[in-house]
């Protein structure tokens, strides 16, 4: 990108007015609503359809926010985000099959080899440019899906893990009841999303914005750039992982699937559904993407004709997401009302 | 594991043979579809990620005209021309509205056309593995150089693939297409405020990767099994080809697409699950030790 294009695509950053303190008790307040709201869902609603769309909403929503802290707000295109996602199911049900530790051991043990796995092919990674930070992280995602397929004694290889991932009770949570894996699916999913909420607000946060418009203007000043990156893709790659782990509590089990590219490409694309601009639209996106894949699975055997006219729908033809769309539209109505 | 293999591989001539041959095969195939997609890098600064499937409609092509013919050449030639066009509407119609859009925007469209043309083939040949089988002209005995067997059809694939480096190297160095194209990929507003057309010259490179990629797809049809989806692995190679060489660089991709052939026939030997991981390895070792690959130009 040269500095007329940075220039031309910059926009000039709103302070917030509103104290940070009090944005961040409306955030709490935020999630807890929301998190009240989904609890007492299947109350309303007992269909288990409708309760395994929403853990596969979490898994898959943690994932592509995460990515959006990367895509959106960093401006570092990652192919291989998926990799994480690999990482958190396969991390977790080997721990839980081989060890047989309580399941927050095992959530925090995986947690921490995703911390020290990312640390290290972040640090070869971040300081490539633009299209060789996409293709290298999409080699390590490839070399993480091959390793998976020819370790065969402890992965299971092309079967992926097997024999179902044991679930005992802690603290008078038992995840093998549906309900209870529900409840505990939006737990973490809510806490995901408002820690990263509280990143993307903190001056941290608004590093990476200047990082992502320009970032020779940011080491200028004083910033790391490198370190910056290298912050931001580890802190991704733990919620990544977390999705992960939901989908390997989910579907008691681990594939191959989960670490390959398409994961990452799904990613990207629930970004670009949903709108990369708004903090929520990865969230919109994934709600979208996973009806949309329902529902064309079932209709038509050719699924990939409709996905692939509906990102050209959106890719050419809206040029952004749902949810960016939506809110200029907001904003042009409003300007438009006061005059 | 299996080191004794790939030793006693080396001291045999005829393994050694063998083996080459069969990486150089792989390689020159992977170079035929690398080269396309580092040159519609180095001209339009576009990441062609539908690149495999130019590959695979030109294994289609030359199968079905191949079948309705009988003529090998023929063959070769519907597959090479028939996707060269495909890849000129692509551009045209598509590619060409996404230029000033960010990499995100052109990577999507290239996404969301891998989805439709792997059912476009779904839909036309079927799911199931076809295969188009060896020519006539070319089922004769293997020949032998120093015990190794060589077919000769992997002679003529060879062949074919250099010459069309050859051709195209020269091309660029020499005529003044080759020069326009090399003037545009420096500096296309330049170009065009001397009053060439850089929408043809766009269209052109794109056109001209897919007939190398189809050309690479016709060659592969008799010696590789057709079905939907295929593009994509010779397109995850062929990545790795292209950045291990150098975006933009016609010598790197024929250098890295050599390497990485040579690296799957011997490394099959050698770690016959792994086979895949030791190119991955490789790439991130090049990139670690020099960023832009080994022949790519110093930060752009």
């Amino acid at each position: 990108m040269t500095e007329l294009q940075a220039g031309e695509g910059a926009q000039v950053l709103k302070v917030p007015r509103i104290d940070a303190r009090a944005q961040r008790y409306r955030d709490v307040l935020i999630a807890l609503v929301a998190f009240i709201v989904l609890a007492l869902l299947p109350m309303v609603f007992g269909s288990k359809q409708l309760l395994d769309f929403v853990v596969r909403c979490a898994a898959y929503g943690l994932f592509a926010t995460s990515l959006n802290l990367l895509v959106g707000y960093t401006g570092m295109i990652s192919f291989g985000h998926g990799m994480f996602f690999g990482l958190g199911a396969y991390g977790f049900g080997l721990m839980m099959q081989k060890t047989g530790v309580p399941i927050p051991v095992a959530f925090a043990a995986t947690l921490a080899i995703t911390f020290l796995v990312a640390a290290v092919i972040g640090a070869i990674c971040v300081r490539l440019k633009e299209i060789y930070f996409a293709f290298v992280t999409l080699a390590f995602q490839m070399l993480i899906h091959s390793t998976i397929l020819s370790w065969q004694s402890l992965t299971g290889g092309d079967q992926g893990l097997r024999g179902g991932i044991p679930r005992p009770p802690f603290l008078g949570i038992d995840l093998s009841r549906p309900m209870h894996l529900y409840i505990a699916s939006c737990a973490l999913l809510v806490i995901g999303l408002l820690l990263m909420r509280q990143i993307a607000q903190s001056p941290f946060g608004y590093t990476l914005r200047m990082i992502r418009d320009n970032p020779t203007r940011a080491s200028f000043i004083g910033i790391d750039v490198w370190r910056a990156k290298l912050v931001i893709f580890v802190l991704a790659a733990l919620f990544a992982s977390t999705g992960g782990m939901i989908m390997a509590l989910f579907v008691s089990g681990a594939y191959p699937e989960f670490a390959y590219w398409t994961i990452s490409g799904e990613g990207i694309f629930i970004n670009m559904l949903g709108g990369v601009t708004t903090f929520l639209g990865p969230m919109v996106g994934t709600a979208l993407l996973l009806l949309l894949n329902d529902t064309v699975t079932r209709l038509t055997e050719y699924h990939g004709i409709v996905l692939g006219i509906v990102i050209l729908f959106f890719a050419i033809g809206l040029r952004k997401g749902l949810m960016d769309f939506i809110v200029e539209w907001f904003v042009q109505r409003r300007e438009g009302a006061n005059g | 594991m299996d080191l004794d293999a790939l030793a006693s591989c080396f001291a045999s001539p005829a393994c050694l043979v063998t083996q080459t041959t069969s990486g150089l095969i792989i390689g020159m195939l992977l170079f035929l579809v690398a080269v396309g997609l580092t040159l519609i890098f180095g001209v339009l600064k576009v990441v062609n990620f539908s690149h495999g499937a130019f590959y695979m409609f030109g294994a289609y092509f030359a199968m079905t005209a191949y079948q309705l013919t009988g003529s090998f050449a023929l063959a070769m030639l519907c597959g090479a021309v028939g996707t060269a066009i495909l890849g000129l509407i692509f551009e045209r119609a598509f590619m060409s509205r996404v230029y000033g859009a960010d990499v995100l925007m052109q990577l999507l469209v290239c996404y969301a056309f891998v989805l439709i043309f792997d059912d476009v083939v779904r839909m036309i040949w079927g799911p199931e593995f076809k295969s188009m089988g060896m020519p006539a002209a070319f089922q004769v005995p293997p020949l032998f150089i120093a015990g190794g067997v060589v077919p000769p059809y992997y002679l003529l694939l060879i062949g074919v693939a250099l010459a069309a480096a050859v051709v195209l190297g020269l091309g660029l160095a020499r005529t003044k297409i080759g020069k326009v194209i090399r003037a545009a990929a420096h500096n296309p507003g330049m170009v065009s405020a001397l009053g060439i057309n850089t929408g043809l010259i766009y269209g052109g490179v794109f056109a001209l990767g897919g007939l190398l990629a189809g050309l690479a797809g016709a060659l592969a049809a008799p010696v590789r099994s057709l079905t939907p989806g295929m593009g994509f692995s010779v397109l995850i190679e062929s990545f790795i080809v292209t950045v291990i060489g150098g975006m933009g660089s016609i010598l790197g991709a024929l250098i890295g697409a050599l390497l990485i052939g040579l690296i799957r026939s011997f490394g099959s030997l050698g770690f016959p699950l792994y086979t895949e991981g030791l190119m991955y390895l490789f790439m991130v070792i090049v990139l670690v030790a020099r960023p832009t690959g080994l022949f790519g130009k110093e930060a752009a």
